[in-house]
């Protein structure tokens, strides 16, 4: 079978355009699998576009408009990709959302986007929908892919996806054309899809995106980083994020290659471990849970692989990145390293499933970096990528032998950046978006008159020409003193410790830097297992005072890393203190893509704020937590507070406590 | 569908049922309840098979059964959850799922042994069903999990797996929610609705949890001291006098 080469698919500039190519010529070839049954069961591109077909039959039965939007709410299931396939072979536009969303954030976007059709996964999201409904005067027809529990259902415009799917078949006996004329009929400054921007602050923003901005991106992603119609991946991060609908949609329908979608959510690792991908993309918070799991098994192993491990990451640590980047290392270090993949780098490699990985990318947050260290030199070729859904995900990149730990690369082709006077990182690109939808002040405010971006991150370009991002440019701040205070920074060494989940730092405007930490449940619990220290929940382990030992000696460490650092040695932490809740997005705490909301934090919790700055001890508290179903209850808890020693001692000004 | 006919039953002296008679109905959920020692367990038993009752009869379908072995009774078409969790602790979950498959395999040991032709045949056919009932219960990634390593609440979802396995007609839950937390046992209830609702099981569950009870049942009988005192639909039963003076007790009593 002739496979397309890159040329002749480039000269498509809408999806269901290529998708129709890619069934014709290659038809065969696996473009989508899902584990289901314990099987992973596959659609070959000509069975993704029978299936796309029918649903938009389905769709255009039930009377679906050109410009119509589109949710799309649930797992990644092959389903879903077709139902975003299916809204634009009509015109229509796909909003891909949140699953984990809880139905009253759900009205805001629904409402919004005007949605008049929402295909989700299961009862759990029409349940949701269904009690919002009432809001919803525009949403018509909800379609569900999984009908377990929803046979009794019978809400008006509730289907089943099997059933949308026989009656788009029906549809298409009756007009055999009128799918492929309305195909035809797409052009590629047509909006393709619509991303709702969680953002750190106020209501999420529609972020518009044409085909041109998605297929061009695509490509460029593609050069940069010659990927083939060979490539497997695995869809596992949320689509409504636009690094999975560039990855997993855009890229996988440019070039042609196959996407994989998990069993459930809970799986996603050993899933990876069987499709053993060739490309990887996950956040920082997924490559620092693999290696805290990793950590935590280590820890849990016999003396002898213990000592193997230890002393195989030691020269990894040293050699591994050199070798990567193809630098110069003795021939006995090689030989050793050489004996090191053998015994422990390949194993492990495999056993994550990362053996056939030629690249894999980290992005929507800056990394540690000794995370990011600790996958090179096992030699998973881990980059750093920033980008932005406003410019449809790609901005920088590091390209291969380019890679460091502290800066993020180079422009992707096409892309051109600058750096303001205040620090924020702008860029132009083919993939700048349209606009937020229904919302022309922020996209004013955003989208500059000669189309440039305004990131919102502060950022440096350094002698290399690599672009190191420092934090958001709202959030750098000063001490009291004058010193530099950006917390992401300090928050990101601080979370390299497995002990240690998720953390703020306070400092602005303040003395001396202060620190909230959450600890990590596993790698804590497993530590208390082994200690023979009992707990009854978060909150109680939380509250130990061991614990508070044990993450107090890691934020010594990381004070030691920052009293190095020139510009940063004002920063170093001088109390903390352990939240007895684990912060949570369902609280508002975190984004959905669970980056820190700053000012709300500062604001729920700013008398323990005030208590890390008063000098007390411990500090009472009573919040309120929502639960996963939306209702809310309370957890009170006594807080206790700790100082912390802080090293390069002298640099600090008077007035800090330091110890 | 079952009919349950002035069952008594005794252990030396001690009278556990006396002449107990209840049906169930095809398709519904039925609870039994009542207070500690009130005979429930013993009645799930009978039905089963494992107790034979000192007289009285056991309608299942319409058939009338004098004495059945547990292996008969299963082969009919009734499966059971334990009190105490029963599940082959150092197997894995797909392998306890496949065990409930059980009755439904023909082929014998050599075929088995074999694992070739119609053998293999059959056993792919019993995975996909045990499949099935992994994707339905949502233990998905805890397929090649070794059940003892498995928190409490989960082993009651493998358990209530095993059962389904069967593909039973008659599901017999004993106390289904011992033990859980409020968590667990919605989900838990959710899969029992669940159950009913997608394959048509006919339920009969005890359960102590009278939130649980009253939520998810359509017919409720109360046993108490080895004696029916009520039946009917949970809120009938709630109102019932009998009732209230099993569980909170008379005054001046």
């Amino acid at each position: 079978m002739a496979v397309l080469g890159e040329g002749d698919l480039r000269a498509f500039r809408t999806f269901p355009k290529l998708l129709a190519c890619l069934a014709a010529s290659g038809g065969n070839r696996t473009a989508i699998r899902e584990k289901d049954f314990g099987i992973w069961q596959s659609w070959t591109w000509r069975e993704y576009l029978i299936e796309a077909r029918s649903l938009a039959g389905g769709l255009a039965e039930c009377g679906f408009q050109r410009g119509d939007k589109v949710a799309i709410i649930g797992d990644n299931r092959p389903e879903l990709y077709f139902g975003i396939m299916a809204a634009q072979m009509l015109g229509g536009v796909p909003v891909p959302m949140y699953q984990d969303s809880i139905a009253d954030e759900m009205v805001f976007i629904l409402d919004h986007a005007e949605v008049r059709f929402a295909v989700v996964e299961d009862q759990e999201q029409v349940d949701k929908l269904l009690t919002v409904r009432e809001q919803l005067p525009n949403l018509d027809f909800i379609i569900f892919e999984d009908d377990r529990g929803l046979r009794h259902y019978d809400e008006p415009g509730l289907m089943s996806y099997a059933d949308s799917v026989r009656r788009g078949t029906e549809f298409e006996l009756g007009k055999p054309n009128f799918i492929d004329e309305e195909i035809g009929k797409g052009e590629g400054e047509d909006i393709a899809v619509m991303l709702y921007t969680s953002g750190t602050t106020g209501q999420p923003k529609g972020v518009m995106l044409t085909y041109e901005n998605v297929i061009s991106t695509s490509w460029s992603g593609i050069e940069h980083d010659n990927l083939s119609s060979n490539e497997k991946v695995v869809a596992y991060m949320p689509m409504a994020w636009i690094g999975d609908h560039l990855f997993s949609y855009g890229q996988a329908l440019c070039r042609g290659f196959t996407v994989n979608c998990p069993e459930s959510a809970d799986t996603v690792l050993q899933d990876v471990r069987e499709i053993g991908p060739t490309c990887f993309f996950a956040p920082p918070r997924i490559w620092e849970n693999i290696l805290t799991t990793v950590m935590v098994r280590i820890e849990d192993s016999g003396w002898v692989k213990r000592k193997l491990f230890s002393f195989f990451m030691k020269l990894a640590e040293r050699i591994g990145p050199e070798i990567m980047d193809g630098r110069k290392v003795g021939v006995l270090s090689r030989c050793l390293y050489f004996v090191g993949r053998i015994l422990v780098y390949g194993p492990l490699r495999d056993n994550l499933g990362f053996s056939r990985m030629r690249i894999a990318y980290t992005a929507g947050e800056a990394i540690g970096p000794e995370i990011f260290t600790f996958y090179r030199s096992i030699g998973v070729n881990i980059k750093q990528l920033y980008g932005m859904t406003e410019a449809t995900a790609l901005v920088v990149g590091q390209a291969d032998g380019e890679v460091y730990a502290d800066s993020v690369g180079v422009p992707y082709p096409g892309v051109e950046i600058r750096i303001e006077d205040n620090g924020e990182v702008l860029c132009r690109s083919p993939g700048v978006f349209k606009g937020y939808y229904k919302n022309p002040e922020a996209t004013t405010e955003t989208l500059t008159a000669d189309g440039w971006i305004r990131s919102g991150d502060a950022g440096l370009i350094d002698g290399d020409g690599q672009l190191r991002i420092i934090d958001r440019a709202k959030d750098v701040g000063k001490l009291n003193n004058g010193a530099m205070f950006a917390p992401k920074y300090i928050e990101n060494k601080l979370k390299f410790s497995p002990y240690v989940r998720e953390a703020v730092a306070f400092g602005n405007g303040h003395d001396a830097v202060t620190a909230f930490v959450n600890i990590d449940l596993e790698a804590v619990g497993n530590w208390a297992e082994r200690k023979g220290l009992s707990y009854t929940s978060y909150t109680d382990l939380a509250s130990k005072s061991e614990v508070y030992e044990l993450v107090g000696r890691d934020i010594e460490r990381v004070n030691g890393s920052l009293a190095q650092d020139k510009k940063l040695s004002a920063s170093q932490i001088t109390r903390f203190l352990i939240l007895h809740k684990e912060l949570d997005p369902d609280d508002n705490e975190l984004t959905r893509t669970r980056k820190v909301r700053r000012r709300f934090i500062a604001d729920k919790y700013s008398e323990l704020i005030e208590a890390l700055y008063t000098g007390q001890d411990s500090v009472d508290i009573d919040a309120q937590v929502t639960f996963e179903d939306g209702r809310t209850g309370s957890i009170q808890a006594t807080l206790a507070i700790r100082d912390v020693s802080i090293g390069g001692g002298g640099q600090l000004n008077g007035g800090v406590r330091a110890v | 569908m079952l009919e349950v006919k002035n069952i008594s039953l005794s252990f030396g002296a001690v009278q556990a049922l006396h002449d107990i008679s209840f049906g169930v109905d095809q398709g519904e959920i039925l609870a039994i309840i009542g207070p500690n020692g009130a005979g429930k367990s013993s009645m799930l038993n009978v039905i089963n098979g494992f107790y034979t009752p000192d007289s009285g009869t056991i309608l299942f379908k319409g058939v009338s059964r004098a004495k059945m072995e547990p292996a008969e009774v299963a082969r009919a078409g009734v499966a059971r959850t334990f009190q105490n969790i029963a599940l082959f602790r150092g197997m894995t979950t797909l392998d306890n799922i496949m065990t409930g498959r059980n009755t439904k395999m023909s082929k014998n040991f050599l075929w088995q042994a074999l694992h070739f032709g119609p053998a293999r045949n059959e056993e792919l056919e019993h995975r996909r069903k045990a499949e099935e009932i992994i994707d339905f219960l949502e233990i998905q990634a805890i397929r090649k999990t070794i059940v003892s390593r498995l928190p409490y609440g989960l082993q009651k979802r493998v358990e209530l797996g095993r059962a389904l396995a069967a593909e039973p007609e008659l599901l017999l839950l004993d106390e289904p929610m011992a033990g859980m937390n409020t968590e667990e046992k919605e989900d838990m209830c959710r899969f029992i609705l669940d159950v009913n609702d997608h394959f048509g099981t006919t339920i009969a569950l005890i359960e102590h949890d009278m939130g649980v009870v009253m939520d998810i049942s359509d017919r409720v009988v109360v046993l108490d001291y080895g004696q029916k005192i009520a039946d009917g639909s949970p809120s009938e039963v709630r109102a019932d006098k009998h009732v209230i003076d099993a569980y909170l007790g008379v005054s001046g009593n």
